[in-house]
């Protein structure tokens, strides 16, 4: 689920994690669209008198496209109407379980989800491109995103509500903005993580290029570094979005100590119907959710992933297309293209500009380059500051904590952590040995593979706190021990990404290895040990790092669940920063929240990295 | 071009380009100066010629030709375009690059107009000459395509079109054919010639890297052989020959036998000591990466009909349907382990060489093993080092940092792997991969 513990290459497994491919666009060959194209030139050539007025008029296609933008026009109209609303306004927070009202909740929780994706792209091209090119800037900033991705992203929203709402006293804007950060800080990492080492990698020779044709700072990052970091940023902002539905449900329906936000959307309409035990609702919750996933993948990401292929630097053709029933619409607009060419060209001729400071050209000395040891001095001064600054940081942060906890709260939040990483260990270990077996056993049959991958990779992207009140109903129903039974919600959306990763890694199997162990008589055990565990080794290490990222993050939700005003809690830290957040106990949010973070990131750093480079190092098969 | 400038060049009063005592070192892995690459070349461009830089792989001909463009500055020396120095990418010099390096999201058009608009020129003042270019160089047709869709031959004619568009007065090319079919390099060359034989393209002169002798010969007015390690200037040899070229013209035969021989006369040993072909000396020698298969295949082939035990290098290269650059590595392997020698062109099997030739494969991983502790010092410090120590192992990273001392971090990596490869044959040592040790013992 979650993108935002996991940075990794892009192009290592592309396939594996692709968040959704849905049956309903995968192989259909179709009537291409450029087939009618070709013959258009040779018409008009022909019917010289008609062909003017054919081309200039907008065709069936264009009214189709038409439709689409104006009727998103109007839902985005419709969505940010209540934007504006003061807080006390009655019809500002307030929800009703009416059927009919879902579509314009799903309207508001879809336009959350693009103002934090926005939020991340700008994010992206400013942060990334800053530690790219300044060696400095680096130094603090990559390590610092290194660890913002290992914090618990609600427990940036236990944070914020606070600060957004003293932003905008009175409105609900405030609130949207908690919510939209907290989206945020669940896509922008990884993005950045994948801009920042495309600018790293450019190809010199495309670097020499352009700096021998001349262009400036400015042209050489819109013609040659963006377009180079296409294809890795648009894979992240998919990743991103199919872990950001989590949040999203997650941050509508939220309160900190004696502060209730509900902002209208799908996951303050579920959050009231766990309030009033209406099963019929969570379905319709679901339901809706099942509908906006589809919409967001089909209308958004399909087309863009599309038009992201052509940036790709490796130049043979013949790699399998992404298809998008989008993008060939708009491929067979007329209007509607030659309309798209003016801001195209507006870009265009933006990135052109020379953008040089008006200052004379720097001379470039002879000499050897500046002082090694003035360098040297400023690095100096450089890490002396970023030294200080991180004391100053540390101690106010233990001021912080010490102001109001005692050494037995760090003592118990670690024993909690400890608990929440077992019950993750634990999962993890038992949701491999379900879907390891099953991944394989389906990824070597093609057929099924081809029916259960969609779903498995939709299920991947699907928010599964939206089930959880299910699964506090059953557990209050049945008085189960929910120390047990909570751990399942941990691994409950996070699995699929080791199973659908797993039938990947299945599916890529070499036929030529498949034969010689088959020729060679290798079977039952040896045949796990010696051939498909490690042939899918590389591809299940992703899916479990990207599974283990996400149950770090379900925690906080999972181990404290409730229904009507029963509240069900599991012993662990996830349960110990929901609780605290409840609470509006800001010391022990800080507290728990620190310490989970650095459980991750040691988790991380000790665990997956070290297995990350097995894989890569010994077990690729290409 | 401007008047003034032909009458500059005409009087001799300005160089198109002159390269003054120009010396490049690498950085170590230390971040310090390390081995030359470079060592004092000096050349003249003069107007109206084609000149081609001809040496092997890693005889720094392509960082001359980054140094002349002013991609990369110099250690030392000084180049001067049209008299001014150069410091940083000149204008009126454009390259084409032996990879392409096209940007793929780019249609042919925009690539080649990319140049252009870069530099503010007007966009339809830049469409019509970039149209021509493109019409010039035959992709007429061609300008609505993307790269990917292209030939390697389509491709490199774009980026033909991409350099031709800027109307440099120098046009340097890396390599630019050696990536394309044995064909299509031939009709590219061939387009080529015949545009500058016409005098079509809007150039004063052609700057051009290649480590084919033939298309050197084939293309140039005058061809500068670089010798290795470190590059300099070991002959300029200016060919007379009338365009178009015919390859089996005696004279033509005669220059390419002429120069094969220039460049093999490097791997004669050296009369003091027995310097050796490859740079540095001792434990700083940096080793081509060249498989023992190879080696083996070399040996046979040498003792075998025709040769039996002596072989004239330019005919083996031919039968064999090897580049001096692949040919090169092998003689001078087969050189440095004494299993053969190399006079006056011609490469000659010892008495080790010979034996290994008729052994069985477990004589000639002993005999290969003894020789590699004789002759290679590295192989003998890795061995003494093994059995010195008690535990008989020892990381890679310990002779790594050694050879960062004398050669660059790639030079040093790829001369580990060649030692760990010969060694492993030679079951002179263990190598693990994973924890990047070498030991004594043999996997259980």
């Amino acid at each position: 689920m979650l993108s935002c513990f996991l940075y990794m290459n892009w192009r290592g497994n592309t396939a594996a994690v692709y968040p959704l491919t849905f049956a309903l666009s995968a192989p259909s060959p179709g009537p291409q669209p450029h087939e009618s194209f070709e013959t258009e030139p040779m018409l008009s050539r022909f019917v010289a008198f008609t062909s003017l007025g054919r081309t200039a008029l907008p065709n069936q296609y264009d009214l189709l496209a038409f439709l689409l933008i104006i009727a998103s026009f109007v839902a985005i109209v419709e969505a940010a109407r209540g934007l504006g609303l003061p807080l006390a306004a009655p019809e500002a927070t307030a929800v009703s379980l009416d059927y009919g009202d879902l579509p314009y909740y799903a309207l508001r929780t879809v336009l959350r989800m693009f103002a934090a994706m926005v939020a991340a792209l700008i994010f992206t091209f400013t942060y990334a491109t800053l530690a790219a090119k300044s060696r400095r800037a680096g130094i603090l900033l990559i390590p610092l995103l290194d660890v913002l991705q290992s914090v618990p992203i609600l427990g940036f929203l236990s944070f914020t509500v606070t600060f957004f709402l003293g932003l905008f006293p009175g409105s609900i804007l405030g609130a949207e903005c908690a919510a939209v950060f907290a989206i945020f800080t669940s896509q922008a990492w990884n993005m950045a993580f994948s801009f920042y080492q495309s600018l790293r990698g450019v190809p010199r020779d495309l670097n020499e290029v352009a700096r021998s044709f001349g262009l400036s700072g400015w042209q050489r990052f819109w013609q040659l570094e963006t377009p180079f970091a296409m294809p890795g940023l648009i894979w992240n902002m998919m990743m991103s979005m199919s872990g950001g539905w989590f949040f999203v449900v997650a941050s509508e329906a939220i309160s900190v100590g004696d502060t209730t936000i509900k902002l209208p959307g799908i996951g303050s309409y579920l959050a009231l119907a766990i309030e009033e035990k209406r099963i019929d609702a969570v379905f319709a919750a679901i339901v809706a959710m099942l509908a906006v996933i589809i919409a967001y993948d089909q209308l958004l990401f399909r087309p863009l992933a599309a038009s992201g292929a052509r940036f790709r630097v490796e130049l043979t053709a013949g790699q399998k297309a992404e298809k998008s029933l989008v993008a060939e619409l708009f491929a067979r607009t007329r209007w509607l293209r030659a309309l798209v060419r003016i801001p195209a060209n507006l870009f265009q001729t933006i990135a052109l500009w020379r953008m040089e400071l008006p200052l004379p050209p720097r001379p470039r000395k002879t000499k050897p380059r500046r002082l090694p040891l003035l360098s040297r001095a400023a690095d100096l001064v450089w890490f002396l500051i970023l030294a200080l600054g991180a004391a100053w940081a540390a101690s106010s942060i233990a001021g912080y904590i010490r102001q109001e906890l005692s050494w037995s709260d760090l003592g118990e939040s670690v024993l909690y952590t400890v608990f929440t990483m077992l019950r993750v260990l634990l999962l993890m270990a038992l949701a491999s040995l379900v879907w390891v077996p099953a991944g394989v056993w389906i990824g070597l049959r093609p057929a099924i593979a081809e029916k259960v991958q969609p779903l498995a990779q939709f299920l991947a992207a699907f928010p599964a706190n939206v089930l959880f009140p299910i699964a506090a109903f059953l557990v209050i129903e049945f008085s189960l021990n929910p120390d047990i039974w909570l751990s399942f919600l941990i691994i409950f959306g996070t699995q699929w990404y080791i199973l659908f990763n797993v039938i990947a890694g299945a599916s890529a199997f070499p036929n030529d290895l498949k034969e010689a162990s088959a020729s060679f008589r290798i079977h039952g055990i040896d045949w796990w040990r010696k051939v498909i565990l490690p042939g899918i080794f590389p591809y299940f290490v992703t899916g479990a790092l990207t599974a283990s990222g996400g149950s770090w993050n379900a925690a906080i939700v999972a181990e404290y669940v409730k229904w009507g005003n029963d509240t069900i809690a599991a012993h662990g830290i996830g349960a110990y920063i929901a609780k605290a957040t409840v609470g509006g106990d800001y010391p022990r949010i800080v507290l728990g929240v620190a310490v989970m973070s650095l459980f991750v990131i040691v988790f991380n750093r000790c665990l997956w990295r070290p297995l990350y480079s097995v894989a890569e190092k010994r077990l690729r098969l290409d | 071009m401007q008047p003034a400038l032909e009458q500059d060049l005409a009087a001799g009063k300005n160089r198109l380009l002159e390269v003054r005592n120009i010396s490049h070192r690498y950085q170590t892995g230390a971040g310090e100066k390390g081995p030359a690459v470079l060592d004092n070349i000096s050349l003249d461009l003069k107007g109206n010629e084609i000149a081609g830089l001809l040496g092997r792989s890693g005889c720094g001909k392509s960082s001359l030709l980054r140094i002349v463009s002013g991609l990369i500055e110099p250690s030392a020396g000084e180049v001067r375009y049209l008299g001014q120095p150069v410091r940083g990418p000149v204008e009126g010099i454009a390259m084409v690059f032996q990879s392409f390096a096209l940007f793929p999201w780019l249609t042919v058009l925009a690539n080649v107009e990319l140049g252009l608009r870069a530099k503010q020129i007007a966009k339809e003042e830049a469409r019509k000459r970039a149209l021509k270019a493109i019409d010039l160089i035959g992709l007429d047709g061609f300008e609505s395509a993307f790269p990917k869709e292209l030939s390697g031959g389509m491709r490199q004619r774009v980026g033909f079109a991409r350099a031709l568009v800027v109307h440099p007065n120098i046009l340097v090319m890396d390599e630019p054919f050696s990536a394309l079919d044995v064909l299509t390099a031939e009709t590219l060359r061939t387009d080529l010639l015949d545009l500058w034989v016409e005098g079509r393209m809007p150039i004063k002169s052609i700057l051009m890297v290649t480590h084919n002798i033939e298309e050197a010969v084939l293309m140039c007015d005058r061809i500068i052989v670089l010798g290795s390690n470190p590059g300099k200037i070991a002959a300029e040899i200016p060919v007379k020959l009338q365009h178009p070229r015919n390859r089996l013209d005696p004279e033509f035969r005669q220059l390419v036998d002429k120069i094969y021989e220039l460049m093999t006369k490097r791997l004669e040993p050296a009369a003091a000591g027995r310097a050796t072909a490859f740079p540095g000396l001792g434990l700083a020698m940096a080793l081509p990466r060249v498989s023992t298969n190879t080696i083996a295949g070399m040996i046979e082939e040498i003792a075998a009909e025709p040769y039996s035990g002596r072989a004239d290098l330019p005919a083996i290269a031919d039968s064999l349907n090897m580049e001096i650059d692949e040919l090169f590595p092998v003689a001078e392997t087969l050189q440095l382990l004494r299993f053969a020698e190399i006079e006056e062109g011609d490469i000659k099997l010892t008495a080790a060489g010979k034996r290994f030739a008729d052994a069985d494969v477990d004589v000639r991983k002993k005999l290969f093993g003894d020789h590699l502790l004789a002759y290679l010092p590295l192989a003998a410090r890795i061995k003494l080092v093994l059995d010195e120590r008690p535990t008989h192992a020892a990381r890679a990273a310990r002779f790594l940092e050694e050879l960062e001392d004398y050669m660059s971090e790639d030079y040093a990596d790829r001369t580990l792997k060649s030692v760990v490869n010969w060694g492993r044959y030679g079951e002179l040592f263990a190598y693990d991969e994973t924890s990047e040790t070498f030991s004594l013992e043999n996997p259980q």
